[in-house]
């Protein structure tokens, strides 16, 4: 069967040793920035990827993918332990996590964490090997109309999984458009936007952006106020659940996996919804939804294993069709480029090392995360409380460090500042990164599959309708506004993110 | 008047990269059709929306209560901010290793808690740490020391 020829092809990528170190300081990595405060998975990716350019393009997607999907297990340790999502999809799990925590069953909260992330991480890597190549071979068929259509329902999900305001979401979508736009054009080699400056011409480096608008922003708004973190359980211990909390687990954690495997592949954000959703879905079927809030193992265990299998198929749309759904999509995006690989449907059949080898490295990642993860809690704990002042100098060296190595060029630095005030400003009033940096990534792509449909059709803007599959998918990003902007979706909706933060 | 400042603000900034974006396409790009469009058509049509949803959202927060945000960390805005521009200066002619070491020294002061000699001990540490990591061990393309300082760190560390 081709499935297993194509997973034993990707495996035997996978499990070269080379690979399966840089496999293990990817997930060692993740874990760490899951677990530390004031960087996430995106700065962190942003600021390694210009690191792994010497590395081989299998090797080098290995470990940033490792990076992704070990933040969704640190990130877990901090929600349990001290009520501090480390990491955004976390949420959720802290609020039964901590309650289990401080009745004193801190070791099986995390356990139920740990596991149900592993068994979920099993089966999306399942779901990611089934359903990316059809969907790369379908992709095959998509002229620059109906790419442009997908990207706009990609943004359009974007902004409807933003948190806050959608008004604002749109805005910051076109501010990041506007800013991908600037250097050369593709077609008349006009200068746009570059004031003349020759180093701008290649575009604005999307790894300053991205540090910028997510890195120094954050960093920023941790020294606005800066407190010690107080570990409440020093010692773990009791990690092994027992037959009663295995029984209670089990429903969530493949109905969370499910969950989270379908809305993993929406843009926008797949792994946050996806938590909140098997919470809701949790609290709603069970027996006992009074225990919810108080310490309740189901809701650890469904919304880690939804985030876990949301991160993972969130692979699938970046895989198969080169469209991010979400900010770290978009970083590996990038990666590829760098790296000479041109992202779309054609990776599959061009590049089987490395796409298989991806899918397969996630298997083995996910089984390093448990180890790493259960026996070695203490250390993680111990992690916790190094104070925040010795933790942001090293972040800003690396970043400068990595994002000056990639090109050599100053004014990748300056653009970097640039993007930090106006990340940390837009952030205080109110508006969320993610949308400004997939706007960033896409602008380019957006434009350039605009302008050549326009160019196909003679100018006949219809041709998005009358193209079976580009209207389809203009009347799902149609429906998808009109529900998000309807007033009982749009109140429920604030209620839920007000509720997250 | 009451109004909330988060709109307000985030309203005059989409206004502000619109109105700029916006002119700079007016004087300077080739706006073309819809059947061949320009360098500038994408990009006016992106500002003018820009504007138009900047404008909504500063109206939208006329009227409302303000919320407490808490105060700026002034110092940390002003050192984060102006260390990836010392950097971007001075790597050329300095090199990475002072570069790294007098951006992470002023670096660490943005943070209240921050004391001289963690200060010190910190950047050293850093400068070493990474260019042990990076230079020597992932071998990025960074000189370690420019040509403005090598004549005299090449008899002590040789050519590097």
């Amino acid at each position: 069967m081709d499935l297993i020829s194509n997973l034993s092809l990707g495996l035997s990528i996978a499990l070269q040793p080379h690979n399966l170190a840089f496999c293990f300081v990817g997930c060692l990595l993740g874990t760490l920035v899951g677990v530390l405060p004031g960087i996430g998975p995106t700065a962190t990716i942003a600021m390694l990827l210009p690191i792994t350019l010497g590395l081989d393009p299998s090797t080098s997607l290995i470990m940033l993918a490792g990076i992704y999907y070990g933040a969704q297990y640190g990130g877990s340790t901090t929600a349990i332990l001290i009520n501090l999502p480390g990491e955004s999809s976390s949420a959720v799990t802290a609020i039964d996590g901590y309650q289990m925590a401080k009745r004193g069953r801190a070791g099986i909260a995390l356990a139920a964490a740990a596991l149900g992330s592993f068994f979920a991480g099993t089966v999306a890597t399942v779901v990611l090997a089934l359903f990316a190549p059809p969907l790369a071979k379908a992709a095959l068929k998509f002229g620059s109309p109906e790419y442009f259509s997908l990207m706009v329902l990609g943004l359009v999900c974007a902004i409807a999984l933003a948190h806050g305001s959608i008004l604002k979401a749109t805005a910051m979508i076109i501010v990041g458009l506007l800013f991908g736009l600037v250097g050369a054009d593709l077609y008349s080699g006009a200068q746009r936007f570059t004031f003349g400056i020759p180093e701008l011409s290649d575009e604005l480096n999307f790894v300053s952006v991205a540090v910028g608008v997510f890195g120094i922003a954050e960093i920023l708004r941790n020294l606005q106020n800066e407190t010690d973190r107080d570990v409440m359980v020093k010692k773990v211990t009791g990690l092994w659940p027992t037959r009663e909390d295995f029984r209670r687990m089990a429903g969530p954690v493949v109905r969370g996996t499910a969950l989270g495997s379908i809305l993993g592949v929406l843009p926008g954000g797949g792994a946050i919804l996806a938590a909140f959703a098997s919470y809701t879905v949790e609290k709603r079927i069970s027996r006992r939804p009074q225990e919810f809030g108080k310490g309740a193992i189901e809701g650890v265990a469904g919304p880690e294993s939804a985030n876990n299998a949301g991160a993972q198929t969130s692979f699938i749309p970046m895989l198969t069709l080169g469209i991010p759904a979400n900010p770290v999509m978009a970083l590996m995006i990038g990666a590829m480029i760098i790296q000479g690989i041109v992202p779309g449907p054609n990776v599959v059949n061009q590049n089987p090392e490395l796409f298989w080898g991806i899918i397969a490295s996630m298997w083995a990642g996910n089984l390093m995360l448990v180890l790493l993860n259960l026996p070695l809690i203490g250390l993680w704990v111990r992690l916790l409380t190094i104070p925040y002042y010795l933790l942001f100098p090293a972040i800003m060296a690396f970043a400068a460090i990595g994002i000056y190595s990639i090109n050599s060029n100053p004014y990748d630095l300056y653009t970097l500042t640039l993007f930090g005030a106006l990340g940390y400003a837009l952030v205080r009033f109110g508006c969320e990164p993610a949308p400004l940096l997939l706007g960033f990534v896409l602008g380019p792509m957006l434009e350039e599959h605009l302008r050549r449909a326009m160019i196909i059709s003679r100018g006949d803007p219809t041709v998005f309708l009358t193209r079976p599959i580009s209207a389809v998918l203009l009347v799902i990003a149609a429906i998808v506004l009109a529900v998000v902007l309807m007033p009982s979706v749009r109140r429920k909706r604030e209620e839920v993110f007000v509720e997250e933060d | 008047m009451t109004f909330n400042r988060s709109d307000v603000g985030a309203g005059a900034i989409f206004v502000g990269i619109g109105l700029f974006f916006g002119l700079m396409t007016l004087y300077g790009l080739d706006i073309g059709t819809a059947r061949r469009m320009g360098p500038g058509y994408f990009p006016i049509v992106l500002s003018g929306l820009l504007v138009v949803f900047g404008i909504t959202t500063i109206l939208k927060g006329i009227g409302h209560e303000d919320v407490e945000r808490g105060p700026l960390p002034w110092r940390g805005i002003a050192i984060l901010l102006g260390v990836p521009v010392i950097f971007g200066l001075l790597i050329r002619p300095l090199g990475i290793a002072p570069v790294l070491l007098v951006t992470t020294f002023i670096t660490s002061f943005a943070s209240r808690r921050m004391s001289l000699i963690v200060a010190l001990l910190l950047s050293l540490g850093l400068t070493v740490f990474c260019i042990l990591v990076f230079v020597m061990g992932l071998g990025l393309p960074l000189r370690i020391f420019g040509p403005l300082v090598e004549p005299w760190t090449r008899p002590i560390f040789g050519v590097r």
